[in-house]
């Protein structure tokens, strides 16, 4: 059960009964909360649990409406980021707050408030980067930088202003395995100095690992404080979501070996688009009827690049570059590619695989006005209104989306929901390909569950199903095989049973294939 | 005063306006905010000044007040667009239409009355050096406020840490306020910058340029300006640059029909226009440098949560 | 005190239904205020401006004469304001419509038959599609910012038209007026009701365009395309709509109606070409659309509107003796409050006094 937090002198951070509302939805609702000197404490909590929300009223991008927080024992009211960093507490943020157009070092300088030349603060930076062993070229366009090393300036900014309390919201969503161990030393470096890190968190494995204590959040309300040592991964899921997860179950892939490709991708090559882009060089992949084939990688290294060739969003100039069950497809547009069966789900729900202002009933028209002309379209183009709510209301009923009104604008559902209804509208064709970039990303945990055993069953009803995740836990449970993006380009896929974090970590983090394989070897 | 030296001096006189409004505009630019109303707030400039000047005598408190309703004119797309949030183009086109009702109002008892003119500055020795001492030394005050204002412009934006943030703003303003940023109060501050420097730019077309009152006189040299901005890809010395090559051109085509060379005035008058569109074209077909240059956060509306 | 804006979950019904009218409202608080000023009796004025246009059956005819263009022109920009192409070149589409319109009665002016006027019409369309089409192909093509180069393009029509009717076109029996020949029978648009009043077919094809444009955004595929690719072009792309056919469609529909307003207004209205055929129809047009909240049926009463402010400029200059220029600073504040009224469907305003922040140290259990 709850231990109540213990109020001692050892404590740098208190918080208490702290409530911020939005409208209707209590966000944050009386959250207790206290940090020692010394301690990596975990803040764990589903999406739209509230850990965001919380964070920003600890830094102050956000006011809270209600309750007190303690700084060495004083009460303090941080209204603003300048009050926070004056007091000690710096963050990395989970979507960086850095500028693309302008240098490591001139980022470095926007959250320092004192009037140090920026030159004196690349050096600086320059010098710390190096001690922490996380190198840093303070003159680099940020535009121009990884986001691993993104994540460097982030943390880089952050100890500059030799902070008590270092917030850091998700650090590992975005690193490869090997980049998140390094992340993980320096923590505990930070640690040994004396310093408090509240280390926010969905991956519970890391959390058991690094964390000293950890606060769980459910719905804005703090459901438990814990040691995570003492938990297990299962305990701490349970606590977060408050019932049993449902388990994905992943039948096997019947008579594997002589399905069809569905989807043959050959030498695809891409030149990029813009200048902050990724070319795509020489990518061929096969996903046969029945399976799912999983793509990892670091984000930007070519994944949306990738989807929007495979999709047809941007057309290529060889035709047979993506065949699409067994018909080139590389001149067709995205309409066309449809036609031949095909369904595509891209990362970003709100502006992409919806349009925001718009209702649930007008969305479902936006990917299925060729498939579906003959049910939702009349003569001269009109649009059959009646038969589109129809089939809108039979994704919802399907997927399980809830939502506050009948017909609500695609931008007033959750992001689970809303990812559940566009991921449904699409398995409402039963499509024979379906290629989906982030299928659960920033979703809650049963809406994931959901979206993804319903995956596998297309799979399993015939469909080939190309996932594109950076999400490693979700294609070690959903996936067949598993290829790795780098850099633009695609390693062969490793089936499921050889497949090993560390291999694909490694692959996410450059490594040549060839290497990798040997690394398998036992020593 | 040679002939290239008069003809040098109509072309700085014709390119300054340009020059200040778009330095304004490339400021706003700079800060993520599109301001379509320079037109607007130039002509607002262009009928205070022209009256002030007239009713005080002074040409320096007209141009005192076109700056002052520049920039308060500005403050009402500032209100409309950053704590309102409306549509920056479509408020930008209210602005341009609102000034040219309202300056056409306020300005119907001037029509056809002279301007009080701005002289020129004279310094002994050095203006009556041949060829070049006019140019140099012995045009018109605003002249070369326009030049500091430019290099200032440039100083502050890309060696001031104020710059600095005005720039991040102008990128990422998610980023900027998430570090505590106040991005509406800098957007507010860069959007009445861009107003002072409309309306002086007006101020000037109506004491200097031509020192009368006319209906829009303005003619599209707000548009103009703001083609400038994008034809410099948001660097202040290659909208100088850019300004005095429309100067050159207005001038060029008003020589060509004072010669009378046989092609129709009209042609000769729509140049500047098309010379604008060509611009733009050549310009914006770089579509490399147009992105790395153009603010990310240009247009888009702001609202941060609370 | 500080404005704060608390965004709604769903846009409300009730603002997007009440905005114009407030927009309407808090411009003719707006309008006293500035009569006062001017020494007027507000009142009277207001009445001047908005009632007494209305009070005779010729006035009426007037009306239509200048609700016609500014309804057929705001109807085009709709489309392309919802696809978010920012056309405000319809003064020069417009002027190159009349143009082209014009080159049968004024080149062939023997040539007289019933074909002319249809004829007329459809070059006039041909002329306004055209001339709009060139900043469409500089914006898929180039990349060229649409506003700029539209905007660029009515100083080249305005002046374009000015050296049409000073030179080639000029009257040869015209006392060296710089105007064209008087249209013939056949190329005058008739009167709907001759005995009455001066409204012409004009107003007619407006009601027919806003109805069908009405019809394609709300009911067909491709006004979803349109709305769709305005409100977030990746989705439209995802949707695999092209987004450069969309540019060329919005501006040649609006450069169509564009140009049709032209001939309609000189064939109509002024029977030939002059300098100046336009008193900024293609930019109040702007007014309108956003006042009719880009609804080609609300688009039909607010070009009434509107156009009932410039008969009420021209009462109130004779009555009272107030400028015409009025009625441009009107229409400009008009479209202020339009755009802030806008903002109420959205979001929620809320009034904060500063400082007083309530922080209250509750401990209470949840």
């Amino acid at each position: 059960m709850a231990t109540p937090p213990e109020t001692s002198d050892a404590n740098l951070l208190e918080v208490r009964g702290l409530t911020k509302i939005f409208g209707t939805l209590k966000a944050c609702d009386h959250i207790d909360l206290t940090i020692g000197k010394g301690e990596i404490h975990a803040l764990l909590g589903e999406n739209g649990a509230g850990k965001s929300t919380l964070v920003k009223m600890l830094f102050g991008t956000l006011e809270p409406n209600a309750g007190e927080i303690l700084w060495n024992g004083q009460p303090v009211r941080i209204s603003n980021p300048h009050i926070a960093r004056k007091l000690g507490i710096g963050m990395v943020f989970q979507h960086f707050s850095l500028f693309d157009a302008l240098s490591a070092a001139e980022n470095i300088a926007l959250s320092l408030d004192d009037k140090t030349p920026i030159s004196t603060i690349a050096a600086k930076a320059k010098a710390l980067s190096y001690s922490y062993g996380l190198p840093l070229d303070p003159h680099s366009l940020v535009g121009d930088l990884s986001v691993g090393e993104r994540q460097r300036i982030e943390i880089i900014r952050c100890l500059l202003q030799a902070p008590e309390l270092i917030i850091l919201d998700e650090p590992t969503a975005v690193l490869t395995p090997q980049e998140a161990d390094k992340l993980f030393e320096t923590l505990e470096r930070l640690r040994a100095e004396g310093k408090s890190i509240l280390y926010i968190s969905h991956r519970l494995e890391e959390v058991k690992r690094i964390c000293d204590r950890a606060t769980v959040l459910r719905h804005g309300k703090v459901v438990d404080h814990c040691d995570p040592r003492q938990e297990t991964a299962a305990s701490l899921a349970r606590m977060m979501v408050g019932s049993e997860v449902q388990a994905v179950v992943r039948p096997p892939v019947e008579d594997a070996n002589n399905q069809a490709a569905l989807l043959e991708v050959r030498k695809l090559s891409r030149a990029p688009a813009t200048p902050f882009s990724i070319p795509l060089r020489d990518i061929s992949l096969d996903v046969r009827a029945g399976e799912i084939i999983g793509i990892a990688g670091v984000a930007g290294n070519g994944q949306g690049e990738f989807f929007e060739a495979v999709s047809g969003e941007v057309q290529q100039a060889d035709a047979g570059s993506v065949r699409i069950r067994g018909k080139d497809a590389g001149r067709l547009s995205i309409t066309g590619r449809r036609l031949l069966g095909a369904a595509f789900v891209p990362e970003e729900r709100l502006g992409h695989g919806a349009a925001p202002r718009m209702t649930l009933s007008e969305n479902m028209l936006l990917s299925r006005h060729a498939t579906d002309r003959k049910a939702f379209l009349g003569v001269a183009g009109v649009v059959r209104k009646h038969a589109i709510s129809t089939a809108s209301q039979r994704v919802i009923e399907e997927m399980d989306v809830r939502k506050s009104a009948p017909d609500p604008e695609a931008a007033s559902l959750s992001g689970g929901n809303l990812q559940k209804f566009i991921v449904g509208r699409e398995l409402d064709r039963r499509p024979a390909v379906m290629v989906i970039n982030q299928p659960t990303w920033g979703v809650d945990a049963g809406a994931a569950a959901h979206i993804r055993q319903a995956l596998i069953e297309l799979a399993r009803s015939g469909s080939a199903v190309l996932v594109i995740s950076q999400d490693l836990d979700e294609l070690f449970e959903i996936s067949d095989a598993i290829a790795v993006m780098h850099n633009g380009m695609l390693s062969r896929p490793i089936p499921i049973a050889e497949a090993t974090l560390e291999k694909i970590g490694l692959l996410m983090g450059g490594a040549e294939p060839g290497h990798v394989e040997h690394s398998r070897e036992p020593a | 005063m040679g002939m290239l030296e008069a003809i040098l001096i109509t072309i700085a006189t014709a390119a300054t306006p340009l020059l200040i409004a778009a330095i304004g505009e490339l400021v706003v630019e700079r800060s993520g905010v599109l301001n379509l109303g320079v037109e607007g707030m130039m002509v607002m400039g262009a009928v205070t000044g022209f009256g002030v000047a007239l009713i005080s005598g002074s040409p320096w408190l007209g141009f005192l007040a076109a700056i002052l309703v520049g920039a308060l004119f500005s403050l009402l797309f500032a209100f409309l667009t950053l704590t309102l949030v409306t549509n920056q183009v479509a408020t930008g086109l209210a602005l341009t239409l609102l000034g040219l009702g309202v300056s056409g109002m306020l300005g119907e008892s001037f029509v056809g009355l002279p301007g009080v003119k701005l002289g020129s500055i004279y310094i002994p020795v050095l203006t009556d050096l041949p060829l070049v001492g006019k140019f140099l030394f012995g045009q018109d005050p605003i002249f070369y406020l326009s030049l500091l204002l430019t290099g200032s412009v440039g100083y502050f934006l890309f060696r001031t840490r104020a710059g600095l943030t005005l720039r991040s703003v102008g990128d990422n303003h998610a980023s900027a306020h998430a570090l505590g940023i106040n991005v509406i109060l800098i957007r507010y501050l860069a959007v009445m910058f861009g107003g002072a420097c409309a309306g002086l730019a007006g101020g000037y077309l109506s004491i200097v340029y031509t020192p009368q009152w006319v209906e829009n006189m303005t003619a599209g040299r707000g548009w103009i300006a703001l083609a400038l901005v994008v034809f410099a890809s948001w660097r202040p010395w290659r909208v100088l640059a850019g300004a005095y090559l429309f100067g050159a051109v207005t001038i060029g085509q008003l020589h060509a029909q004072a010669l009378g060379i046989g092609v129709p005035s009209q042609l000769l008058s729509s140049l500047p226009y098309l010379a604008t569109v060509v611009v733009l074209v050549l310009i914006s077909g770089n579509r490399r440098l147009t992105m790395v240059n153009t603010p990310a956060s240009l247009g888009r509306p702001f609202v941060p949560d609370r | 005190m500080r404005i704060e804006l608390v965004k709604r979950p769903q846009r409300s019904a009730l603002f997007s239904a009440l905005s114009p009218f407030i927009a309407l409202a808090l411009t003719l608080v707006a309008g006293a205020i500035m009569f006062s000023l001017l020494g007027k009796n507000p009142l009277d004025a207001l009445y001047y401006y908005f009632i007494d246009p209305l009070r005779e059956v010729w006035s009426l005819h007037e009306l239509a004469v200048k609700a016609a263009p500014l309804i057929l022109i705001a109807i085009g920009l709709s489309v392309c304001f919802l696809s978010n192409n920012w056309n405000i070149g319809a003064e020069g589409q417009f002027i190159m419509g009349a143009v082209a319109g014009s080159i049968l009665p004024v080149m062939y002016p023997d040539f007289q038959s019933w074909v002319v006027l249809p004829l007329m019409l459809i070059m006039g369309m041909a002329g306004g599609a055209a001339y709009a089409a060139v900043p469409a192909l500089l914006k898929t093509r180039f990349n060229t910012n649409e506003i700029l180069t539209s905007l660029m393009l009515v100083y080249v029509a305005q002046l374009f038209l000015d050296w049409m009717v000073r030179g080639p076109w000029r009257n040869p029996q015209g006392m060296n007026f710089p105007e064209t020949r008087n249209f013939h029978e056949y190329a005058i648009l008739p009167e709907i009701w001759a005995s009455s009043g001066r409204a012409h077919w004009g107003f007619i094809f407006a009601l027919v365009a806003a109805v069908a444009v009405w019809f394609m955004l709300s009911k067909t595929l491709r006004g979803y395309e349109v709305k769709v690719l305005g409100q977030s072009p990746r989705a439209g792309r995802f949707a695999g709509f092209s987004s450069a056919k969309m540019v060329f469609f919005a501006f040649v529909v609006s450069g169509a109606l564009a140009g049709l307003a032209g001939i309609s207004e000189v064939s109509g209205a002024i029977g030939q070409l002059r300098p100046t055929i336009s008193p900024g129809y293609g930019f109040t047009a702007i007014i309108v659309a956003f006042l009719g909240r880009l609804n080609p049926l609300g688009i039909v009463a607010a070009g009434l509107v509107l156009a009932l402010s410039y008969l009420g400029g021209e009462a109130a200059q004779i009555s009272i003796g107030v400028s015409d220029k009025v009625a441009r600073a009107f229409q400009g504040l008009l479209l202020f409050f339009v755009l802030g009224a806008d903002t109420l469907i959205h979001y929620r305003i809320r009034f904060v006094a500063t400082g007083s922040r309530k922080l209250e140290a509750s401990h209470g259990n949840a």
